[in-house]
């Protein structure tokens, strides 16, 4: 593992699967009554958001505080980043008050590299969403949910997903998490199709390892997963398609058209989900939608994330947090 | 003012030869000349250029003297090799007025580096709406010749007809910034493999090309002559050639980072990189690279851009765009157009002093190296090679791309009308 998290394409296959293999052993820490670890005792993660995002927020404060660090949480509105102070000045004052991990989000591209490789700061950095460069822990976990539901839970430890057929649906364009999952599953093996209409797919898209398709009808019924992205209704305005009802029709996942998908396959959305826009309520609330889980699953990938980058060097089954026990009552 | 003696300098890149300054003008050429009390300067085989005239500089003057200043901008210069720049109009406040022009005119003269020849704004405030006094700056103190709203593209299309057709009155001509602004909203690298891949919003080709395509259109239309700046990528180098085979007067430059840059750079979000327009590919540095050596681009202008260090140390978003280029952009000439063969040092005059002078009109600059010319010269020496430490600039910005880059040549001396103004690498 690398010193920080920035990009899903700085992952290799093995660093992957130790990270999906971690949050399996996180996920049973979610099972016990006392869903707390000591690892990160005496440590201390700042959440530092200048974009609003609710869930993704809690989402590493839970992963943080079950590992037991301590929590900061920084949100740029209101706060002195507002009257003009610079990325660099925010994350000095917040490192001179002895931070080890800034978990950052930020709305421009590549802010988090940045903060990571311009000698502004030591700590360890992990990139939680920048602009619409990437978003490696929604990545995977994303990929820890089609491991779970494609591979099976146990059978999946130590594996990745070579020739799984993924399908992403939406705004490609402006979607740190089509890049990411692009990214990390071409790695992890899988095939990869984006669908999307063309003016949301970006120029020189040619050069990515995924195929590229406009017709999501033909491409359904080969997909494992089927992973739908929120289109934005202000899109429209920019005449990115002409209404919503004309992209609904064709690039929203409905009954019919998850009818055609395999039985097996699953739908996926990695929130928030625009309901009647690029899925309807029946595909959302069905069985088949791994929204809430991939939820739950993004606490425990994000606590190996922590664990792994925090933690030390090696993540050996010697080191595992204590819960790996528990692994044998849950076989089958 | 005493003579000077210069012995021994490749004029233009040809066999050494002697040139005695007297006062302000270059008394004689040729071999073994004699000193007869004259300063002597032993140029050892070091290369001889005409004084290098920039037809796109920013000074910052007035408005962002935190970045640069009309002092340390043409000391900048003078440094560079430059005896004189065409100073942009995007200041603060714009350069839309004959006194805004005159008074950055005035400043360059008093300080005595360069010549400072200020460009007018074409439109007020640089907004595109409404026409500025262009024949009131012409007939300023300043005699503004050259016209734009650089920074910005003058993107409607009957404003730029109009600034074409009017500045005919008095042989002006429009520097044209080509870029569609529809095109380009929310735009922060070139669009293409790279900004696919980095989530940066994309600034395509054809926004510059579209806006070239309509100019030379109009400038054959209502028989004006048109100049392109920073002109970056090879479909604009197409249209041009096309333009010039069909008798189109138009012009174009290229700016050194483009000859040398390509946005595969942007990949580690450093701003020392964002420019506008943006670093393209490979494809394009070659393209320009040919167009400028064939003479299809006419010349290289820097496109000097100052900025203070917080606008550069910081995300790529917040950052702003350009770089400076004054006191790097011989050596990369020299690295890209001279040791690739592409150019000779008399190309090199050319492209950087003669034609330059000639499309602003600029008198007394891009004159041959010749007795009885005016005595702006410049000293090269080809032979050096270092790394590019800012920390030694004269301009009071560092936003180079080069920092710590290893390139060929170093500007020894620099003589104004006869008074050096750079003496074995040392402003006076």
């Amino acid at each position: 593992m690398q010193r920080h998290l920035i990009s899903a394409a700085d992952l290799t296959r093995d660093d992957a699967v130790l990270i999906l293999d971690t949050a399996e052993e996180m996920a049973r820490v979610a099972d016990r009554p006392i869903k707390k670890l000591p690892t990160l005792r005496g440590r201390t993660v700042v959440n530092l958001f200048f974009e609003d995002s609710t869930r993704t927020r809690i989402s590493f404060e839970a992963a943080e505080k079950r590992l037991s660090a301590d929590v900061i949480n920084f949100s740029a509105k209101g706060s002195s980043v507002s009257k003009g102070e610079s990325l660099k000045d925010t994350a000095q004052t917040l490192e001179a008050m002895g931070v080890d991990a800034v978990v950052i989000r930020h709305g421009a591209s590549g802010a988090p590299y940045r903060l990571a490789t311009s000698g502004w700061i030591d700590a360890h950095v992990i990139n939680a969403g920048d602009g619409t460069h990437q978003h490696p822990t929604q990545a995977l976990l994303d990929a820890f949910t089609m491991r779970r539901r494609l591979v099976g839970r146990d059978a999946g430890l130590g594996q990745d997903l070579a020739g799984r057929r993924i399908t992403i649906v939406g705004d490609v364009l402006h979607s740190r998490v089509a890049r990411s999952n692009v990214d990390l599953l071409h790695t992890l093996g899988a095939g990869v199709t984006l669908v999307a209409p063309p003016t949301l797919l970006p120029v020189g898209i040619d050069t990515w390892p995924c195929e590229v398709s406009y017709d999501l009808d033909r491409t359904l019924p080969k997909s494992d997963a089927v992973m739908m992205l929120r289109v934005q209704r202000e899109r429209m305005n920019a005449a990115f398609f002409p209404t919503e009802r004309e992209y609904s029709r064709r690039y929203g996942l409905d009954g019919d058209r998850m009818a055609r998908m395999p039985e097996h396959a699953i739908v996926m959305h990695p929130g928030p989900m625009v309901r009647g826009m690029e899925i309807t309520a029946e595909v959302a609330d069905s069985d088949r939608c791994t929204v809430i889980e991939q939820v739950a699953n993004g606490v425990s990938i994000r606590m190996a994330v922590l664990y792994l980058l925090l933690g030390g060097a090696e993540f050996a089954a010697k080191n595992a947090p204590a819960v790996t026990p528990a692994r044998t009552t849950e076989e089958k | 003012m005493s003579k000077i003696l210069i012995r021994g300098a490749k004029v233009l890149g040809g066999e050494p030869q002697d040139v005695l300054i007297d006062g302000a003008t270059i008394a004689a050429v040729g071999r073994d000349l004699p000193a007869d009390g004259a300063e002597i300067v032993e140029a050892g085989g070091k290369v001889l250029l005409p004084g290098l005239v920039d037809l796109h500089t920013h000074l910052r003057e007035p408005g962002r003297e935190d970045s640069e200043t009309v002092l340390t901008g043409t000391r900048a210069a003078a440094s560079g090799g430059y005896t004189a720049v065409f100073a942009m109009a995007n200041t603060f406040p714009v350069a839309d007025t004959a006194g805004v022009v005159e008074q950055v005119w005035r400043l360059g003269k008093e300080h005595g580096y360069c010549d400072v020849r200020p460009i007018g704004a074409v439109t007020v405030g640089l907004e595109g709406h409404k026409l500025a006094e262009l024949g009131a700056m012409h007939e300023s103190a300043a005699g503004v010749t050259v016209f734009s709203d650089d920074g910005k593209c003058v993107h409607d299309a009957v404003i730029m007809r109009r600034a074409l057709e009017y500045v005919k009155a008095f042989d002006g001509v429009v520097a044209q910034h080509a870029q569609e602004p529809r095109l380009t909203e929310g735009a922060e690298m070139n669009e293409g493999v790279v900004s696919a891949e980095l989530g940066l919003g994309g600034w395509p080709a054809v926004a510059e090309e579209s806006i070239i395509a309509r100019d030379v259109l109009l400038a054959e239309h209502v028989g004006s002559r048109v100049h392109i700046c920073h002109l970056s990528t090879a479909g604009s180098v197409e249209i041009v050639r096309w333009a010039k085979s069909r008798g189109i007067r138009v012009t174009a430059e290229v700016t050194p980072h483009h000859l040398l840059l390509t946005d595969e750079l942007v990949r580690t979000y450093d701003p020392v990189y964002k420019v506008n327009p943006p670093l393209r590919t490979e494809r394009d540095v070659t393209a320009l690279r040919e167009a400028l050596a064939d003479g299809t681009i006419d010349i290289v202008a820097t496109d000097h851009a100052p900025h203070p260090h917080e606008d550069k140390d910081c995300e790529w978003a917040a950052a702003a765009m350009g770089m400076v280029g004054l006191e790097t952009a011989l050596s990369v000439v020299q690295e890209t157009m001279v040791d690739t063969g592409l150019l000779d040092w008399a190309g090199v005059a050319d492209r950087m002093s003669f034609q330059p002078a000639r499309i602003g009109r600029a008198e007394g600059h891009g004159r041959p190296v010749s007795a009885g010319e005016p005595a702006n010269l410049t000293l090269v020496d080809t032979a050096y090679r270092g790394s590019v430490d800012p920390a030694g600039f004269a301009s009071r910005s560092r936003n180079t791309p080069y920092e710590g880059r290893e390139l060929p040549g170093r500007v020894t001396h620099t003589w104004l009308r006869g008074k050096a103004t750079l003496v074995d690498g040392k402003l006076t």
